[in-house]
């Protein structure tokens, strides 16, 4: 679970790089791009676009995994602190643009300042959610082991 | 009053000033009494007035405006901000004067406290320039700030310190610069009394004693201001700097108190035209070229110079009088109400007003001082906004129409710089003085941003070969006018500062074969230039003009026989294709199935090749479907002469426009290039089909409309494929149905494409629009072209991109990708200041395309545009341009009403209005006065907004299909400036009794320049002609009683009842009305790259509804008239 976690919380890391590369390295996208993405053949934003789609619906699995594991574990504090972070996620993904794939973000309304920052800091405000609940879940984890 | 009040400003020259002044006295005299007006008002407004009584009181409240809490929010949030000054609806008229009064907070009021002294004082001095002269004339004394204000003398002196940098430019620059001239005739005229009574106020004094009198009921003297206000607003601005200062004063004047005999006034009214005349031409039209201007450069292109001198916009138009705009403005407004019987109060009321209207155009114009110390710059700022700030009761005020298009503001920059600052047809700013703080900006309530039309025919564009561009290292941008040397061998930087080093092949000057003057190259003297680019500008070698057409052969497409059409415009202009030896063309068509033509070189004749199997589409063959024009040009003309017979017979009605579209995609694949679409029908056949989801009984729903966002992304993601090869994908859709434009349409928006929309096209019903697609496709197939564009634009540290409008994109941050760039392409960017713009005087911004000619060079042309910094809500006030406003406006409603919906967008424009106006009233002026109170520089933004709110693209309750909808909002971001706006306001004209008096004189043409009136049937009369220019579409309005001479010699009938429905041509004949007339709509029409058609109208004909849509002013069952939509906004205001 908890490295289920923490690659959760990674990803998400390197969602947030990029949308950062979205907005900063104009000034030369092509060398960033490689740095971030060496993977990535084409540099285009269209394709860091891309990379941060494809890290949403994992992201979003697991999460959802966490939820059905505390609730079968009754664990119904933590499941509590999560659900609001279920429904929300639920509601971003029914509210997304018209797109005939999955994905969550649409390329050429991305560069928007507005959504562009939202998505920011949508990514940090989840990213020390994800940390918090992650030394939630080692003490948990370590308490239930001292005491046992 | 007011009238001679602007001569004199505009007049510039302060001698002229006053002989225009004191002429007017005459007249003026008997309007000014304050009392008349007043008079008028009330019986007008009533409402107003009995709110007015508290208001009196009120008047603290205002001087902590300035500061007040307003919620930062931006202005077209519709924010709470509005309420918060109850005062403000207070005010009364009554009040008004009484406001003077207790307004002594202000300083300057207090001035006012001798009531009836006050008149006779405030006369003098002020002439007040009502402005802050009113009040604090007497006072003077006030603080520093009101100096200005205050004593007419002291005035004088600031002034003339101010102007002083002016001066040289004064001339041109604003009227108020001119004041310089100790005279200043406005402003501060203080001075002299009695000079400044003629200009202006000219009623004042006259009226002074008088009026004041009658008012005195308020007693207040103070009110005697009021008859001056219309002027005050200049003084404040100072002040601003301060904040504190509200001196404003200028709002007490308002104060209608004075109404009152206005009968007469008229009449004293109209005569002012003439001095206004005078005004005019001397002022001339420092600010941007009038309209005149404005046509020049259609024609010429980029005139470089800047609307700053005025000389130089003549230099095109020789005919023109340099003064012209202006006289045009001014002479306009006094017409009007002249004209207008209707509402004599009213009029007459408003005729004061308006007359300081015509001030506006000058305004800013002024090469200002933005770049002293600020104090100074302040000050001078000051001095030359005057106009743009003078507060206007829009409920008072009736005709504030300038007669002549209106110009774009002139920044306050420093006269040298102005000259060379970009030409606003080409780059524009909605304020032309940008706030320090974004939490300035917040406060203002207005939308900052840039609109471009970088792409524009120019006919003068200096181009540069040089083997180096030179370029900051750091941020990359162009060298260009406002950078500063700081010696022979370095330059600074003017968007990030760095440092740079001159290379020595940019020492040599090529234009004057001089060593040694890098300032002198052309690429320091022109914001606007065009450099060939080397091979490192270049991804791949530049791509030939390769145009694919794809036709819709259906059965619903053969019967509106556009085909023909196609063709024979194509067969026509085959040799005209912008390209050079490469150039390629090719063809498919299709219904159900794609057709595919091979056309290589050496076959007899072109050979069809159908593809029928549409879910997994496939080319044919690999070549020859694509062929070099010159080579196989007998071959494509064959073909074109062949296909409108080809399909005549065919029964498919279905479209698979999805498969036609991907095999088009894989055709350009390889090289890039311009498809252009031509579509009859929805797409029902294969991918993208889309469903009709237009409900008609709907379409006149006042709730909300639906559907305005695409059903699919598949022509999204289709167009980003495009946009990624540099396929560029242009709509042409004619259609009598519901063809769902906005799934369609996202096909050419995000591939940088257009749109063009023929509603109900039919070769024999609807000869008009026959008429109009022929010349459009003339004008597409023949106007210049870019292939793999991209635009970047850079402002100066601080400052950043928010969002961009137009049909693009957005690869990065502040770079859009256009496959292809056209000439009647717009842009629209919203800004935001991301950093303090502290210790910075000037910002700039530059646009730089970047793209391959039709002949396979790789060019840049760059723009840059320089703007000055202020730091006072007054002076970004002062600074404001209307209309790139509205414009900037309605490309975020457009946005706004497909994330979130119409009635959203509907309000936020409204809120927009609301806000604005609120945050000028609270933070600007500083004494609270009844009425709806706008800076001269924004006088029209209401009545933009109305039209706004009634324009196709967001009027609800009338019946409005859902493509016309749509096209209308694409037609918004999409085109330049000049042309949304006359979309959003159309222009009347009076066509019946042309003269040639004030006519323009091109290339041996004479082009009558009739007035612009205002959109209300009030103007219409039955006698007469009216021809109403509305962008796309020119509608020639018959009187039922219209004068037979006209109808005979212009329309070439000899009675209005065989006046012919379906006339949309004008005969030629050879009668001196019928060529005026054509003279001047030609001159129209050459203005813009696309034909509007031209209809005639009677009275009983289908067509008048549409014609009456667009009367703004007047009320419809589903829409406020202008009147009521200002008492919407004050009630908001003051709430």
């Amino acid at each position: 679970l908890l490295l289920l976690l923490y690659t959760n919380a990674y990803g998400l890391y390197h969602m947030i790089i990029a949308f950062d590369e979205l907005k900063t390295d104009y000034k030369n996208p092509i060398d960033q791009c490689n740095t971030l993405n060496p993977t990535v053949e084409k540099v285009k934003k269209i394709k860091r676009v891309k990379i941060a789609i494809k890290l949403v619906l994992p992201e979003y699995l697991i999460h959802f995994f966490f939820c059905v594991m505390f609730f079968c574990a009754a664990e119904w504090l933590t499941l509590s602190l999560n659900l609001p972070l279920l429904a929300y996620h639920v509601w971003r993904y029914m509210s997304r643009p018209v797109m005939s794939g999955p994905g969550l973000y649409d390329p050429t309304t991305i560069m928007n300042a507005d959504i562009l920052a939202f998505c920011q800091k949508e990514g940090w405000c989840k990213l020390a959610f994800y940390l918090l609940s992650f030394f939630y879940y080692l003490y948990g984890m370590i308490y239930v082991l001292v005491s046992s | 009053m007011s009238t001679a009040g602007f001569n004199s400003q505009n007049g510039t020259g302060t001698g002229q000033t006053y002989a225009n002044g004191p002429s007017q006295n005459p007249v003026a005299p008997q309007q000014l009494p304050g009392v008349g007006y007043g008079m008028a008002h009330q019986p007008t407004y009533n409402p107003m007035q009995a709110k007015a009584p508290p208001p009196p009181a009120h008047p603290g409240l205002y001087p902590s405006g300035p500061y007040q809490p307003v919620t930062p929010v931006c202005s077209y949030q519709p924010g709470p901000p509005h309420t918060s000054y109850p005062a403000a609806s207070g005010q009364s008229l009554l009040t008004r004067p009484l406001m003077g009064g207790p307004p002594s907070r202000t300083p300057p009021q207090s001035a006012s406290p001798g009531p009836r002294v006050p008149a006779a004082h405030a006369t003098p001095p002020p002439p007040a320039v009502s402005s802050s002269g009113y009040y604090t004339n007497p006072q003077h004394p006030m603080a520093p700030a009101w100096q200005y204000n205050a004593a007419p003398q002291p005035m004088g002196p600031p002034a003339t310190i101010s102007t002083p940098p002016r001066g040289p430019v004064a001339g041109h620059v604003n009227p108020a610069s001119s004041s310089t001239g100790p005279p200043p005739s406005t402003a501060y005229s203080p001075a002299p009394p009695p000079p400044p009574h003629v200009s202006h106020n000219v009623t004042q004094p006259p009226g002074p004693g008088m009026s004041r009198s009658p008012q005195h009921g308020y007693t207040q003297p103070g009110t005697a201001p009021p008859p001056m206000t219309p002027m005050a607003p200049h003084a404040y601005q100072p002040n601003r700097a301060p904040y504190g200062p509200p001196p404003t004063g200028p709002p007490p004047p308002t104060m209608k108190p004075a109404p009152l005999p206005i009968g007469l006034p008229m009449a004293t009214n109209a005569t002012p035209p003439p001095p206004r005349a005078d005004g005019t031409v001397a002022g001339n039209g420092p600010p941007a070229a009038p309209s005149g201007y404005n046509h020049v450069d259609n024609q010429t292109g980029v005139p470089p110079p800047q609307p700053g001198t005025p000389g130089l916009h003549l230099g095109h138009y020789p005919s023109l009088p340099p003064g012209y705009q202006n006289t045009g403005y001014q002479n306009a407004s006094a017409p009007h109400n002249a004209t207008s019987p209707m509402h004599p109060a009213m009029q007459h009321a408003t005729q004061p007003y308006t007359q300081a209207p015509p001030p506006y155009q000058q305004p800013h114009g002024g090469p200002g001082p933005a770049q002293l110390s600020p104090s100074l710059a302040a000050m001078s700022l000051q001095s030359t906004t005057p106009e743009a700030l003078r507060v206007v009761n829009l409920l008072q005020e009736r005709n504030l129409l300038p007669p002549t298009p209106i110009p774009a503001p002139t920044p306050c920059l420093q006269q040298d710089l102005q000259k060379i600052n970009c030409h606003p047809e080409v780059f524009r700013s909605t304020l032309t003085s940008i706030p320090q703080t974004q939490s300035l900006l917040n406060k203002a309530k207005m939308p900052l941003g840039l609109l471009l039309h970088p792409f524009k025919d120019l006919s003068q564009l200096p181009v540069v070969t040089s083997s180096t561009i030179v370029r900051c290292r750091s941020c990359r941008t162009y060298i260009n006018p406002f950078v500063s040397f700081l010696d022979q061998r370095r330059w600074k930087c003017n968007l990030c500062f760095r440092v740079n080093d001159v290379p020595e092949e940019f020492m040599y000057n090529p234009v004057s074969r001089s060593y040694g003057e890098p300032h002198k190259r052309p690429e320091v003297q022109n914001a606007t230039i065009e450099f060939i680019a080397p091979s490192e500008y270049m991804l791949r070698p530049p791509q030939p003009a390769v145009y694919l057409f794809i036709l819709d052969v259906s059965h619903n497409a053969v019967e509106t026989g556009y085909l023909t059409v196609f063709c024979q415009s194509l067969l026509d202009n085959i040799n005209a294709l912008p390209g050079d030896s490469r150039t390629k063309v090719g063809f498919i068509t299709f219904d159900s199935t794609i057709h595919f033509y091979n056309l290589q070189e050496g076959l007899s004749q072109p050979q069809m090749l159908i593809v029928s199997d549409i879910e997994d589409i496939f080319l044919p063959t690999p070549d020859s479907l694509l062929v070099n024009l010159n080579e196989c040009k007998e071959l494509v003309q064959d073909l074109l002469k062949s296909l409108p017979t080809l399909f005549e017979k065919t029964m498919e009605t279905q479209s698979a426009l999805g498969s036609a579209l991907q095999a088009a995609y894989k055709l350009l694949l390889p090289t890039g290039g311009r498809m252009s679409i031509f579509q009859t029908q929805l797409p029902n056949l294969g991918v993208g089909t889309l469903q009709s989801r237009e409900d008609p009984n709907q379409r006149a729903a006042a709730k909300d409309v639906q559907h305005l966002s695409p059903a699919t992304d598949f022509y999204k993601k289709l167009a980003l494929d495009c946009s990624g090869q540099q396929v560029a994908v242009d709509l042409f859709l004619l259609s009598s149905q519901y063809c769902d434009l906005a799934s369609l349409g996202c096909i050419s928006r995000y591939s940088a494409g257009s749109v063009y929309y023929y509603p109900s096209y039919h070769h024999q019903h609807t000869p008009a629009q026959v008429e109009c697609f022929q010349k459009d496709l003339k004008r597409y197939l023949t106007r210049k072209i870019g292939f793999e564009a991209v635009m970047r634009i850079r402002c100066t540290k601080g400052l950043s991109i928010h969002t961009f409008h137009g049909n693009f994109f957005v690869r990065s941050t502040d770079l859009l990708s256009l496959p292809n760039v056209n000439p009647d392409a717009g842009f629209a960017v919203q800004m935001s200041i991301e950093e303090n713009l502290d210790d910075m005087q000037v910002v700039s911004f530059q646009a730089a395309l970047l793209y391959t000619s039709s002949k396979g060079e790789r060019r840049i042309r760059v723009h840059t545009l320089c703007l000055p910094v202020v730091n006072s809500l007054s002076d970004i006030f002062a600074g404001a341009d209307v209309q790139a406003i509205t414009g900037l406006l309605a490309c975020m409603a457009v946005d706004r009403s497909a994330t979130a919906s119409l009635s959203d967008a509907r309000d936020a424009m409204t809120n927009a209005a609301i806000d604005s106006l609120t945050s000028y009233r609270q933070s600007v002026l500083t004494i609270q006065q009844p009425g709806l109170l706008a800076p001269a520089c924004l006088r029209l933004f209401p009545l933009f907004i109305l039209a706004l709110l009634k324009q196709k693209a967001f009027r609800t309750g009338t019946s409005t299909r859902l493509d016309d909808r749509l096209f209308a909002m694409c037609q918004l971001k999409y085109q330049p400036l000049v042309y949304a706006m006359l979309m959003i306001h159309p222009a009347l004209y009076r066509v019946d009794d042309l003269s040639d008096e004030g006519a323009l004189n091109i290339s041996e043409r004479t082009v009558p320049q009739p007035r612009v009136l205002q959109l209300s049937v009030e103007k219409l009369s039955r006698e007469a002609a009216f021809l109403m220019d509305a962008g796309t579409v020119m509608y020639l309005w018959i009187g039922r009683n219209c004068h037979p001479n006209f109808l005979t010699q212009v329309l070439g009938v000899p009675s209005y009842a065989t006046v012919p429905d379906n006339l949309y041509l004008l005969p030629e004949l050879d009668t001196p009305e019928s060529q005026r007339t054509r003279a001047f709509v030609g001159w129209l029409r050459d203005q813009r790259p696309f034909f509007p058609s031209l209809q005639v109208i009677r009275d009983e004909s289908q067509l008048k509804p549409t014609f009456m849509q667009n009367m703004i002013e007047d009320r419809t069952e589903s829409a406020l008239s202008y009147y009521e939509f200002l008492l919407h906004l004050q009630q908001q205001i003051s709430k």
